[in-house]
């Protein structure tokens, strides 16, 4: 019964595929339709601009409001992914082969703080970071950033180690090597894949994260650009922003679909390793 | 665990005088320290962010404490449990919260499902499908809700121009209807992805063996694909639900809050900066705290789902 090769079938498949492209683009269209909308044509609630201008783009690439705040977010979750990072990986490299005791509070640690509600945090960690100076900068982001990376980052990270021939590293050991040359020289680079997937999903959820974001930043110092959104006023104060709004949003849309969709293998096999082998 | 360790630790072991059994080998010891020492710097990192702070609000919860009022610090115990739970805001909040997460999980779990179904099933066009299907998935929340509020607007939107010009984000039930539309259409690819993984797992030949015994399509898939794919399922919903029950950034665009459509995160967040009330503040984060708690505790212990992570700690 090759039920799936038979050509109707082959046409309602082909139909509810193009449903499903349909349902993920058409508001990303509409983004990107706004975002060149003059602002006459953004009173027009047609989908395609009756309008066209550059106009939302210059605007906002012109301001430090929403430069700046760019400019954040790449400082911000680089740095954050690259230190939840090379904690997690030490920490899956243990986790998936070493022995000793508390492992098991390790993970369970891991799997409290994924699914920690972040509101939680918001108050005492606002307090904190107030008493110690850390308010409105940018390591008072990256700190929570990193928190939050490390349970993604141990969980994709110690299935990625499980899959990697360990024998070499014993091959190594016999050779002389101790345990923690083994790590560098051998296993790293055997688990590079691993980390460059991992890190793709920390910086997306840092690129990602608004509440952290919009608490403990007060100006453009630190604020990221998901947060400058909020408080964007456009380029005057006498137009309702958004034009603007539409603009920026596609500009930290865009590079990250791109993005995604450069790495999706990766992301696929990073998002679905921990929770299916886990 | 490798064997190849377990092995090697064992056999040093039986080498041992009877009386020093229970004393290490000097492998294992070594083992042991480069484990804690490899562990502890996120271990350290994860403490101070998250088990201190908590801590900490749990003290700051039994304070009354307005920092606009900085000398009228004062213990006052459980009274701001007891003003957050005799509050209309907080039971508001909370209903809407779980109509949220309920409605938002539910459909997508069925959508995600029928992603899943799809993409595996599909012969031409599976790369673009899996394309299409991170696109919400990728896309920064705030960016999405932008759209979708500006869709919704009256006389601007194009949802808006489909349905009469209507301005659902006026009102109560119609505003929940939209912030769920945008949960569920960022969340399902998610959805659908895990449960593909899930999916490929179901063995082949034991759907051509029912359907050689006549078993219908829909019969193959709730006897065979449905509780074969039982453990992602729950997983699956286990992290969806707890993600939903935190939904903060979609409210927050789409409505503010405002038409009694805050969840208990947006309540939580306007007690501290709005009303900027510590005390108050910190007694609904304990109160959330210990609402995910419950929630995890009867997927865990009701549905039996395999926390992930526990496979890991047996081997």
């Amino acid at each position: 019964m090759a039920a799936a090769t038979t050509p109707v079938r082959k046409v309602e498949w082909g139909v509810a595929n193009v449903v499903v492209i349909a349902l993920a683009l058409i508001p990303v269209l509409w983004m990107v339709s706004l975002s060149f909308k003059t602002p006459a044509a953004i009173l027009d609630p047609t989908f395609i601009p009756t309008g066209w201008t550059w106009s939302n783009y210059h605007d906002i690439l012109s301001t430090g409001q929403f430069v700046h705040p760019l400019l954040n977010s790449i400082g911000i979750g680089l740095i954050a992914t690259f230190i939840a990072v090379v904690l997690a990986s030490m920490a899956a490299y243990a986790v998936a082969r070493l022995n000793f005791p508390g492992k098991a509070v390790l993970i369970g640690m891991a799997l409290l703080i994924a699914m920690f509600p972040a509101i939680s945090l918001v108050t005492p960690l606002f307090t904190i970071l107030r008493a110690i100076g850390l308010y409105n900068t940018w390591p008072g982001l990256i700190i929570p950033y990193v928190a939050f990376g490390l349970p993604l980052g141990i969980y994709t990270l110690s299935a990625f180690f499980r899959e990697i021939p360990w024998e070499l590293e014993k091959a190594a050991k016999v050779d002389g090597a101790t345990p923690f040359q083994a790590f560098v020289r051998v296993i790293a680079p055997l688990a590079a894949p691993g980390m460059v997937t991992t890190s793709i999903l920390v910086f997306l959820a840092c690129w990602n994260e608004f509440l952290f974001a919009i608490s403990f930043t007060s100006t453009i110092a630190s604020r990221t650009a998901p947060a400058s959104l909020a408080y964007f006023s456009g380029a005057s104060t006498f137009t309702v922003p958004t034009g603007p709004i539409s603009a920026a949003a596609v500009v930290i849309t865009i590079p990250i679909i791109i993005f995604v969709l450069f790495f999706q293998r990766r992301i696929v096999a990073g998002l679905t390793s921990g929770a299916v082998k886990g | 665990m490798s064997t190849s360790t377990e092995v090697a630790a064992g056999a040093a072991a039986e080498q041992r005088p009877a009386g020093h059994k229970r004393q290490l080998s000097e492998g294992a010891r070594a083992e042991r320290r480069l484990g804690w020492l490899l562990c502890a710097p996120a271990v350290i990192v994860m403490i101070a962010v998250t088990a201190y702070p908590v801590a900490y609000a749990v003290w700051l919860s039994l304070e009354r404490y307005n920092l606009e009022l900085p000398q009228n610090i004062k213990f006052v115990g459980l009274a701001n449990y007891g003003a957050v739970l005799s509050s209309p805001y907080w039971w508001n909040a909370l209903k809407v919260t779980l109509i949220i997460t309920v409605f938002s999980v539910t459909i997508s779990l069925v959508l995600g499902m029928l992603l899943a179904l799809l993409m595996h099933k599909t012969i031409f066009g599976r790369g673009s499908v899996r394309t299409a299907a991170l696109i919400p998935y990728g896309i920064v929340t705030v960016a999405a809700a932008y759209g979708w509020q500006y869709a919704w607007t009256p006389s601007q939107g194009y949802l808006s121009a489909l349905f009469n010009d209507s301005a659902p984000l006026t009102k109560q039930v119609t505003a929940i209807a939209v912030i769920i539309l945008a949960e569920i259409w960022k969340t399902t690819p998610f959805m659908g992805l895990l449960l593909l993984a899930g999916l490929s797992l179901v063995p082949e030949d034991l759907q051509k063996a029912a359907m050689v015994d006549g078993a219908s399509g829909w019969q193959r898939f709730w006897r065979i694909t449905v509780p074969l794919m039982k453990p992602a399922i729950l997983v699956a919903l286990l992290f969806r639900t707890l993600d939903s029950f935190r939904i903060f950034d979609n409210i927050y665009i789409l409505t503010g809050g405002n038409n009694g459509t805050g969840s208990v995160s947006i309540l939580g967040w306007d007690n501290l900066f709005i009303a900027l009330n510590l005390g108050i503040g910190s007694a609904i984060s304990i109160l959330i705290f210990i609402c995910v708690a419950i929630i995890a505790f009867i997927f865990i212990k009701g549905f039996g789902t395999a926390a992930p992570g526990s496979a890991i700690g047996k081997r």
